[in-house]
């Protein structure tokens, strides 16, 4: 209940007027609640002002009118709401909650601050215009609502971003679960397909699971094929090397295939050494190489078959 | 030597299989080349595994000696090849950029002495592409 009344007042004073003006005789902690009644009071002029500024500043166009008028009447009841109570907890959970449902529409960050501060500042100019005959009240009551505004605009705003964030995490998990399967297609023989760009965490790991994969399946021959790469910096070309000699460390050739225009031409001219990268075309080549290198009969195979 | 407990080397027809069974320390690495060395003159042998699985480091010196041995070996004319390098440890190599030159690698023991047959098979000293390792 004594959220923020930041202007040092005492509960226990109600004679703590400051004197000169002290016109309503009002006590600093009667503020709040006039000021709440008086937006209990006007709530359906004062949302209609607020959503109309909204619709007025282009935000939220992501939403039907409907979703519209549902959200500002919660928004609103929750803000007055926390005016009252001081709890930010309720509206920390509101807040989460809404950011939840909204965020999967494309609602910007901007947007939601940019409700939340003309929320805040039609009721700010609600209560200028109640109290404009009696400046001193006015300030005082300004006093006590501001800071208060300003927290709520902040715990909104943060449980917002915090909101998206624990999406992206999780957006990112996901992508690290699927991001390079090891498939065993033949009898000694792994595929890496990797899709996307590759940066160095994503190259740790698959060197990490391609390691792993090649003591699992016993493998002699791997093909990385990285036709769904865009792009490789210097970094990770090396440490695609390095992936290439630890394999063959563990007794497994390895042959990368799918190299794009692009990246054959950055890595020769950053200069990676690649001499002892064995590279092939396309996919199907790599295959024909590695049944090869396998012993498996293959079309056009001389030294495919030993005695 | 440091005993049999450190090391084993067994013959296995005309190959021998050389199993490191815990960290060695560089006089005792120094010592298991000088034995293993001693062992191939005195069977005879074609082949050598040299299986390092049991162990979770492969430091600087080591990796130069088991260079060494296979470098030795090959002038008393047999092929060495090192088997059961573990994820990690292979990692591990590359990334401090540890020269292991034209070591010939399997993944376990029975690899390994399938690619020395492979090898002596094709009665060629230096595999080919067919033996993995390019």
């Amino acid at each position: 209940m004594t959220g923020y009344r930041g202007q040092g007042t005492t509960t226990g004073g109600p004679g703590g007027l400051d004197g000169l003006d002290g016109l309503e005789g009002l006590a600093e902690d009667q503020l709040l609640p006039q000021l709440v009644a008086h937006l209990r009071e006007h709530r359906a002029r004062l949302r209609h002002e607020w959503a109309d500024r909204i619709q007025l500043a282009g935000l939220l166009h992501a939403m039907t009118p409907q979703e519209m008028a549902a959200e500002t009447t919660s928004v609103y009841d929750n803000y007055v709401e926390v005016l009252e109570t001081g709890s930010v907890e309720a509206l920390q959970r509101y807040a989460r909650d809404l950011s939840e449902r909204i965020i999967p529409r494309g609602v910007e960050t901007h947007e939601v601050v940019g409700i939340v501060l003309l929320l805040r500042d039609v009721l700010a100019r609600s209560l200028f215009e109640k109290y404009q005959r009696d400046f001193g009240l006015l300030n005082r009551v300004l006093d006590a609502y501001e800071p208060a505004a300003n927290r709520i605009a902040n715990t909104v705003a943060v449980s917002f971003v915090e909101e998206r964030e624990r999406v992206i995490r999780q957006q990112q998990d996901s992508i690290r679960e699927l991001s390079t399967p090891v498939l065993p297609v033949r009898e000694r023989l792994l595929i890496l397909p990797i899709i996307g760009v590759l940066d160095r965490e994503r190259a740790r790991q698959l060197t990490e699971q391609l390691l792993n994969g090649i003591r699992t399946h016993r493998a002699r021959v791997v093909v990385i094929d990285i036709t769904g790469v865009p792009e490789v910096d210097e970094s990770v070309a090396n440490h695609l090397v390095q992936t290439v000699d630890a394999s063959r460390l563990m007794g497994a050739s390895v042959i990368i295939t799918g190299l794009s225009p692009v990246i054959a031409q950055t890595l020769v001219t950053i200069g990676v050494d690649l001499s002892k990268m064995d590279t092939i075309g396309d996919l199907q080549g790599g295959l024909e190489e590695a049944e090869r290198l396998l012993g498996y009969p293959t079309a056009g195979g001389d030294d495919g078959t030993a005695p | 030597m440091t005993g049999p407990r450190l090391v084993s080397i067994l013959r296995q027809g005309s190959h021998l299989i050389a199993s490191v069974h815990t960290a060695l320390d560089d006089t005792q690495m120094t010592a298991f080349q000088h034995d293993l060395v001693d062992r191939i003159g005195r069977d005879r042998s074609r082949g050598v595994v040299i299986d390092v699985a049991a162990l979770d480091v492969l430091d600087s010196f080591a990796t130069r000696t088991l260079r060494t041995i296979a470098e030795v070996a090959r002038l008393r004319g047999a092929v060495t090849v090192v088997v059961g390098i573990q994820p990690d440890v292979a990692f591990a190599m590359v990334s401090l950029g540890m020269d292991t030159g034209a070591l010939h690698t399997a993944l376990d023991l029975e690899e390994g002495l399938a690619l020395l047959d492979r090898i002596a098979g094709g009665r060629r000293p230096a595999v080919g592409a067919r033996g993995g390792p390019a």
